[in-house]
């Protein structure tokens, strides 16, 4: 299945939130930014100030951008069809995505994938996407 | 002190509509009230504890809903767990009944999304940016579809699930929705048709997917007491349960629902287990919500959902498990995109014997109506209710 671009929504701006500011600062910049606990070193998902497995604080590290697919699912009602999926990132935490620039009829539980970034739409922010490494 | 028993379902009415553009939303809330008041052979003067959810109009839901039906309330409750909601209520009614901060308690779901076009399943919906989540995920698109699909397709790989297992949860709701005047899909379907229906989102079918529909139902639960004192059937609530589950600060896994948590509780309450269950109401949002949801109760081992619902396992009549036996959400009735209450109220006309004679569960004495709300992929919450016939 060809993949063709979609249009991608955003709500609110990188200021709605100002904990996750940041984030959206380094996805400008090309980095996939993440939350490591100071006090239980985990890494979470998707940032907070307040680690969600022990309420320590937490500090921004850039992600190495490497990460396995968890599942996926392609929306072939929608047009064009998009593929969203959970990726499991090499820093332990799986997030939400979508799967971009390849063939969406040949994604696969457990491919590698790596980050990339695509602007959304109007004024909206840059986001990390993952595409087969 | 355990609540076992401590709350009885008096009332229960459905909603005859599938559609209502000509309906405002609290009309059809309040014609539900009435409904299910009239079939306990109680009146609106003697409610004094209302419970609703999110559908419920207006952003303070039950203050406008009381002040519409003119409801003088000792207690209100209006926590929001999508379709899980009513099973909760249940839970929550009869904790303030034994509370006794209330002892007749409504509750009261409807909407219409069918009349105002929503694309509930495929047409992702923006929320308030300021919900942590939302700019994580919105523009990922997570409509409802692809959200369960996703935990389709993490079940196909690790436990070998396929689309014709997923398609007999569908196959068996649609045996029991020709016998419901009021189902939107009465005709009988087979395995090839399910699977040959368009895909909306890998791996799940048109046909593994539940209607949109309008309409509602309401629920009377009121003390042991007074419940004695009415002419209907007795139906106990015996067992509650209700946990949420959601991404774990990134630990995701999409292999088992919030029913792993819901269902212990409850069953302890009841003091029975699955295989005393008669009849099952399991929440049909899609094929794979029935399928782990099934196992995550406990009906069979994790990992062997797709097997226990092949060959008619769930046909009222031919396998072990009735299910959904006024056709549910995959075939019947799916108001506000919530439904969770038309799960009970099955379970009470199985209870009750006032289910279709097709579809009537013999000697039915003991049943479960287990919600799911929010969305399998993300966050959701599981409600469980066991109930038995006295």
């Amino acid at each position: 299945m060809a993949y063709v671009a979609r249009k991608i929504p955003f709500v609110g701006t990188p200021d709605t939130n100002p904990e996750t500011k940041p984030f959206f600062e380094g996805a400008a910049a090309g980095k996939l930014m993440l939350r490591r606990c100071t006090s239980c070193k985990k890494v979470h998902w998707y940032p907070r100030e307040l680690c969600p497995f022990c309420f320590g604080d937490c500090a921004w590290e850039q992600a190495s951008g490497k990460a396995k697919i968890y599942t996926f699912s392609v929306m072939e009602r929608a047009n064009p069809p998009y593929a969203i999926g959970y990726v499991k990132l090499a820093e332990g935490p799986s997030v939400l995505t979508n799967f971009v620039d390849c063939d969406l009829a040949a994604l696969k539980i457990g491919q590698d994938v790596k980050v990339t970034f695509v602007k959304t739409e109007g004024d909206g922010p840059t986001l990390p996407f993952f595409t087969p490494a | 002190m355990s609540l076992k028993g401590a709350a009885y379902i008096a009332g229960a009415w459905e909603h005859p509509t599938r559609k209502a553009p000509d309906k405002s939303i609290a009309l059809l809330h309040a014609e539900c009230a009435k409904g299910a008041l009239e079939d306990a052979g109680l009146t609106k003067d003697d409610v004094d504890g209302y419970f609703c959810a999110g559908d419920a109009p207006g952003g303070l839901g039950p203050l406008s809903m009381v002040d519409y039906m003119n409801l003088k309330c000792r207690h209100v409750d209006s926590t929001d767990v999508g379709g899980s909601s009513y099973q909760v209520a249940v839970g929550h009614a009869m904790e303030a009944i034994a509370a006794g901060r209330c002892n007749v308690a409504l509750i009261t779901l409807s909407g219409r999304p069918r009349s105002e076009g929503q694309a509930t399943g495929t047409a992702p919906r923006p929320g308030n940016p300021a919900a942590p989540e939302m700019q994580f995920e919105f523009p990922y698109g997570p409509a409802t579809a692809n959200l369960y699909g996703m935990c389709a397709q993490r079940h196909m790989y690790e436990y070998g699930t396929t689309s014709e297992q997923l398609a007999w949860i569908k196959v068996a709701a649609s045996h029991h929705a020709q016998h419901n005047p009021h189902a939107m899909l009465r005709d009988v379907v087979t395995v090839e048709d399910v699977v040959n229906s368009p895909m909306v989102s890998t791996p799940l079918h048109r046909l593994d997917c539940c209607v949109i529909s309008d309409g509602g139902g309401a629920l009377i639960l009121t003390k042991p007491e007074i419940a004695k004192s009415l002419k209907r059937p007795l139906v106990k609530v015996i067992g509650v349960g209700e946990s949420p589950k959601h991404q774990m600060g990134g630990d995701v896994d999409l292999t088992y629902t919030a029913a792993r948590w819901s269902g212990p509780p409850a069953w302890e309450m009841a003091g029975i287990g699955p295989s005393d269950i008669k009849y099952a109401s399991i929440y049909d949002s899609f094929t794979i919500t029935v399928l782990m949801q099934l196992e995550d109760l406990g009906f069979c081992k994790k990992g062997e959902g797709g097997k226990f619902v092949s060959d008619g396992n769930l046909i009222s009549g031919v396998g072990k498990l009735p299910f959904n036996t006024d056709g549910g959400g995959l075939c019947s009735n799916h108001p506000a995109n919530r439904g969770g209450i038309t799960k009970i109220i099955e379970a009470v006309r199985q209870l009750r014997g006032e289910a279709h004679p097709a579809v009537q569960v013999p000697n039915c004495d003991l049943a479960i109506a287990h919600g799911t709300g929010g969305a399998l992929g993300t966050r959701h919450c599981g409600s469980t209710v066991i109930l038995e016939r006295e």
